[in-house]
């Protein structure tokens, strides 16, 4: 094993894959010479050259469909994308022309694009730059959307996400690029489409991915002390999400929180909830609460009350505890 | 148009000067922790939103970028709330939501710097089409940096102030440098102006020098004013500093740097003025001491003032 940030485990990702696939190529804005705006490709361009490492105009929106125009003609691009916030501008790449290629024209053309980006708040830098946007894409027919909540996990499902032959949103989270943890020297995969039990517990599942993860597993550590016992579940993928995993946990818990840091309202945390209602509403003890940032804009200077943490999973566990069908 | 008159000479140095010194008081609380998230300051690109705004009135618009604190300045706004802003506090013109990258004035009509590259220009040809639809005598100008010319919203706005002959200056400082990469990245131009033959949009590229923008601009101005539709008007600028205030540079190198610092656009007004005896060394010295005055007093301000309160956060969202 071996300690390694985030940040860097995401270049160890790429690297990896584009050694063992001629195909495979980033292409983003100041991913070259710069190495990324947030480091991510460090030292990549030295390797493998501008062919392969492309930087590109300010022109987010022309440089993921020509990713996809690539990648349905034989390459595999992973396209960066600096603040998920900007991939705002590249919505019609994504929704309209990525996300129904293969199935708009029968089968006939395979998307295997990866979409990188990094959300959500903690740098103070206000509405336009602090935002998570996964449900977007969740809602989206023909996307598969991945979430990573330490070093470990993003190597893994990166790579993953390279190798797969479905377009993917592949989100990062900002504050989580200086985490370190450890990871095995020797190559490893993760599959997506599977969720985690981060942590095991025998009163309330917290279903959580990102950074909220982390949070969750301190509020349960927390609440171990309060004689209260939370599963963690990190979903890994939301879409697809694995119902399973998450249903065998709610078997055992009764009781169900969903914890994301994206607004509350219309989150996957509302899928998931509804999904249980729909499915196994009956092994349920008390009514499921929801973890999310308010539904208004991250400001400037009120980000410290915005970004919902492990205090607010843990009101949301000890009110779920209090409550009974 | 010609030159300025001696005052209005005088008014330019001073508020190039107040730009100047603001922002390396930005610098300073920055780096204290008192102002958070991004700041992009525009030391050594001072003269183009003077000679710009020098043309403007109260009534007419402006658009800025992340790098916009220059060009809210030189269109009038309070230092004070500003400074409020930009420490994120309740008196600050956006009750302190918006910090340095948003920042707004309505009353002036600086409808805010934006943290979308090139997001302000089709919103200031907005404000264009407004000003011809309602036949006031409103004129708009969009700022933006070369790097932002490669977004499509810069050709679809030009596209379709050109068709409209909208009431518009695209003033676009290029200094260089879009974030961590020279202009050769992001373009295959040399100059800016190219861009504006495809649409048919008359366009000048001028030096980083006060006087020579205030002419162009004052031709762009005029046109606009007149009904005679868009001009872009390319300003060839120097970063100093880093894309935002702690990026060390590494990119880029110091021969570079020095290079840019060379051509400073207020040294050089200050040189010329002195010069041609529109001031004399005491009276620079004398503004400059005002002016920290200024600065310091909004800085005061902006320390005691409360920030909002988290009960305040949903306030405003929809009427
Ligand atoms: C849509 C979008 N893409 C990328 C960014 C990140 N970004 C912020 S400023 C900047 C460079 C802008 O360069 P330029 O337009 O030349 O302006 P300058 O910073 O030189 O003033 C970039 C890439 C952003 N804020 N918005």
């Amino acid at each position: 094993m071996k300690d390694i940030r985030y940040i860097f485990a995401i270049k160890e990702a790429m690297e990896e894959e584009m050694d063992r696939d001629e195909n495979v190529f980033l292409i983003g804005e100041d991913v070259g010479l710069a190495g990324g705006s947030f480091g991510a490709s460090k030292g990549l361009y030295e390797k493998f050259g501008p062919e392969r490492i492309v930087d590109t105009p300010i022109s987010e929106l022309g440089f993921t469909s020509l990713a996809a125009g690539a990648a349905s003609c034989g390459l595999r691009p992973i396209v960066e994308i600096m603040f998920m916030d900007f991939v705002t501008c590249c919505m019609d790449s994504i929704v309209n022309q990525i996300a129904k290629m293969r199935y708009m024209f029968g089968n006939q053309y395979t998307v295997p694009i990866v979409i990188r980006m990094p959300e959500g708040g903690g740098l103070n830098a206000g509405p336009q730059h602090s935002q998570c946007l996964e449900a977007w894409f969740a809602h989206v027919p023909g996307l598969k959307v991945v979430m990573a909540a330490n070093p470990y996990d993003v190597k893994g499902l990166l790579k993953s996400a390279i190798r797969d032959d479905n377009p993917i949103i592949f989100i990062e989270n900002k504050t989580l690029h200086a985490m370190k943890g450890s990871i095995p020297e020797e190559e490893y995969l993760i599959p997506l489409g599977k969720a985690d039990v981060k942590r095991e517990g025998t009163d309330v599942t917290v279903v959580s991915a990102s950074r909220l993860v982390n949070e969750s597993i301190k509020a349960a550590d927390a609440l171990s002390k309060e004689g209260i016992s939370v599963e963690v579940v990190d979903l890994r993928t939301i879409q697809p999400w694995d119902r399973e995993t998450v249903f065998t946990s709610i078997a055992k818990t009764h009781r169900l929180v969903v914890a994301h840091e994206a607004v509350k309202q219309f989150g996957f945390g509302a899928e998931i909830a509804a999904a249980v209602a729909e499915e196994i509403l009956d092994e349920l003890d008390a009514p499921i609460m929801r973890v999310g940032a308010p539904f208004v804009p991250a400001s400037y200077s009120l980000e410290k009350y915005y970004v919902p943490g492990a205090e607010d999973v843990k009101k949301a566990v000890l009110a779920t505890m209090e409550r009974s069908f | 148009m010609g030159k300025p008159t001696k005052e209005k000479m005088i008014e330019m140095y001073r508020v190039m000067a107040k730009i100047r010194k603001t922002e390396q008081k930005l610098m300073e609380v920055f780096s204290n922790g008192e102002i958070l998230g991004f700041l992009h300051v525009s030391i050594g690109q001072e003269a183009a939103p003077v000679g710009i705004c020098s043309h403007l009135n109260e009534a007419d618009y402006i658009a800025t970028t992340h790098r916009g604190h220059g060009h809210a300045i030189a269109k009038g706004i309070d230092l004070k709330m500003a400074m409020a802003e930009l420490f994120g506090k309740k008196a600050g013109y956006c009750l302190g939501r918006s910090g340095s990258m948003h920042l707004a004035d309505k009353s002036r009509g600086i409808m805010g710097a934006n943290g979308i590259v090139g997001a302000g220009i089709p919103i200031a040809t907005g404000a264009a089409f407004a000003a011809k639809y309602k036949k006031t005598d409103q004129v708009v100008v969009a700022t933006f940096g070369e790097g932002a010319t490669g977004e499509g919203a810069f050709h679809e706005a030009l596209n379709f102030a050109a068709i409209k002959k909208l009431p518009i200056v695209y003033l676009c400082e290029n200094n260089g440098w879009a974030e961590f990469s020279p202009m050769s990245i992001h373009a295959p131009v040399q100059s800016v102006t190219q861009r504006a033959l495809g649409y048919d949009i008359p366009a000048v590229s001028v030096e980083n020098e006060v006087l020579e923008i205030y002419e162009a601009a004052g031709k762009a101005v005029e046109r606009a004013r007149n009904g005679e539709g868009p001009t872009l008007i390319e300003v060839r600028s120097e970063r100093w500093y880093g894309h935002y205030v702690g990026d060390a540079q590494k990119y880029r190198d110091k021969e570079n740097v020095a290079q840019a610092m060379a051509k400073d656009c207020l040294l050089n007004f200050e040189k010329d003025l002195l010069q041609s005896k529109v001031l004399k060394k005491q009276d620079i010295e004398k503004i400059n001491a005002d002016l920290d005055t200024e600065i310091e007093a909004a800085v005061s301000f902006a320390r005691e003032c409360p920030y909002p309160e988290a009960s305040e956060m949903m306030e405003g969202l929809y009427l």
